[in-house]
C-alpha cells in the first residue's frame, strides 16, 4: 500500500511538473491516466521495484557516461560500415550473463542493443545471444567489458544490502 | 559573445544529429538483410537522437523545457532498445534466417534462442 501511494505521488509530481496546463478537464485526464498507470503496474506486479538500490546508486551516472562513450564509438564504427557495406560480416555470438539480479540482466541486454553493431536477440538465465554486424562489434561484446562494467554497477547493491 | 558560442554549438549538434539520422537511413537501404538493417536503424536511435536532443536543450536554456527534453531523451533511450529487441525476436520466431558470414557459426549452434510458440 505504501508503495502504491509512493508511486502515485511520484507520478502526480511528474505530471504536474511537465503538464503546465492547469484546467479542470486536464486535471481529470491527468488523474485518469494516473489511475490507469497504477492499475497496470499492479497487474504487472512491479509496484515497489523502483526501490531497487541500484537506481539510487552513484555508480549509475558513471555507468551512463561510460556507456555514452561506448555508444558514440560504436556509432562511428557502424557509420563507416554504412559507407562500405561490403565490409560487413554478420555473425551470431553467445556470451555468458554473469549478473545475478534480473535488473542487471535487463541492463546488459538493453545496453547491448543500444550499442549500434550488436542487437540482443535472445536472453535466458545465463546466456545472451546477440547478432553482430562484424568481427569488431562482436569482439566488443565477447571481450566482456560491458558485462564487467554492469557487474561493477551491481556490486553497489550488494554492499548496501 | 556567450550567446553566439551556444548558438554555434547547438547548431552544429543539430547538424551532426541530422547527418547521423541520414546515415542511419542510408544504412537501412544499404545493408543486406533484416538483422543487419536493425544496426543501421540503431544509429538513428542513439547518436542522432542524443545530438538533436542536446542541441535543442542548448537552444531552450535552463527552464522547464530542459527537463521535458531530458525526459524525452531518457524515455527514448529506454524504449528504443526494447522495440529493437521485440522486432528481432519476432523475426526470429517467425523464422527469418539471418545472412551470416561464411566463417561464423550458424544460429542453431547457439543456446537461448527463442523457441517458436503456437
Amino acid at each position: 500500500m505504501r508503495n502504491v501511494l509512493f508511486l502515485s505521488l511520484t507520478l502526480a509530481g511528474l505530471w504536474l511538473a511537465i503538464s503546465g496546463v492547469y484546467k479542470p478537464v486536464i486535471f481529470f485526464l491527468g488523474g485518469a491516466s494516473l489511475i490507469l498507470v497504477v492499475w497496470i503496474a499492479l497487474r504487472m506486479r512491479i509496484v515497489g521495484d523502483e526501490h531497487n538500490p541500484l537506481v539510487f546508486s552513484w555508480r549509475l551516472p558513471v555507468f551512463w557516461l561510460w556507456a555514452l562513450g561506448q555508444i558514440i564509438q560504436a556509432n562511428l564504427h557502424v557509420a563507416r560500415l554504412v559507407f562500405s557495406p561490403e565490409k560487413i560480416s554478420p555473425r551470431i555470438v553467445s556470451v555468458p550473463v554473469p549478473h545475478k539480479s534480473s535488473l542487471g540482466k535487463v541492463v546488459y541486454g538493453n545496453t547491448c542493443t543500444l550499442t549500434p553493431g550488436t542487437v540482443t536477440i535472445g536472453l535466458d538465465r545465463d546466456t545472451l545471444v546477440a547478432h553482430a554486424l562484424d568481427e569488431q562489434s562482436a569482439q566488443s561484446l565477447v571481450s566482456g567489458r560491458l558485462a564487467d562494467k554492469i557487474c561493477w554497477l551491481e556490486g553497489s547493491t550488494e554492499s548496501q544490502q | 559573445m556567450l550567446e553566439w558560442g551556444i548558438n554555434i554549438l547547438s547548431g552544429s549538434l543539430l547538424l551532426i544529429g541530422g547527418a547521423f539520422g541520414f546515415i542511419g537511413g542510408l544504412g537501412l537501404f544499404r545493408f543486406p538483410d533484416f538483422y543487419t538493417r536493425l544496426h543501421g536503424a540503431g544509429i538513428t536511435d542513439t547518436l542522432c537522437a542524443i545530438c538533436i536532443g542536446a542541441g535543442l536543450i542548448l537552444q531552450s536554456g535552463i527552464s522547464l523545457l530542459t527537463l521535458k527534453l531530458l525526459l524525452i531523451l531518457l524515455f527514448l533511450l529506454f524504449t528504443a532498445p526494447t522495440a529493437t529487441h521485440a522486432l528481432s525476436r519476432a523475426a526470429m520466431i517467425d523464422g527469418v534466417e539471418p545472412e551470416l558470414a561464411d566463417d561464423s557459426e550458424p544460429l542453431s549452434a547457439h543456446r537461448g534462442k527463442p523457441s517458436s510458440r503456437t
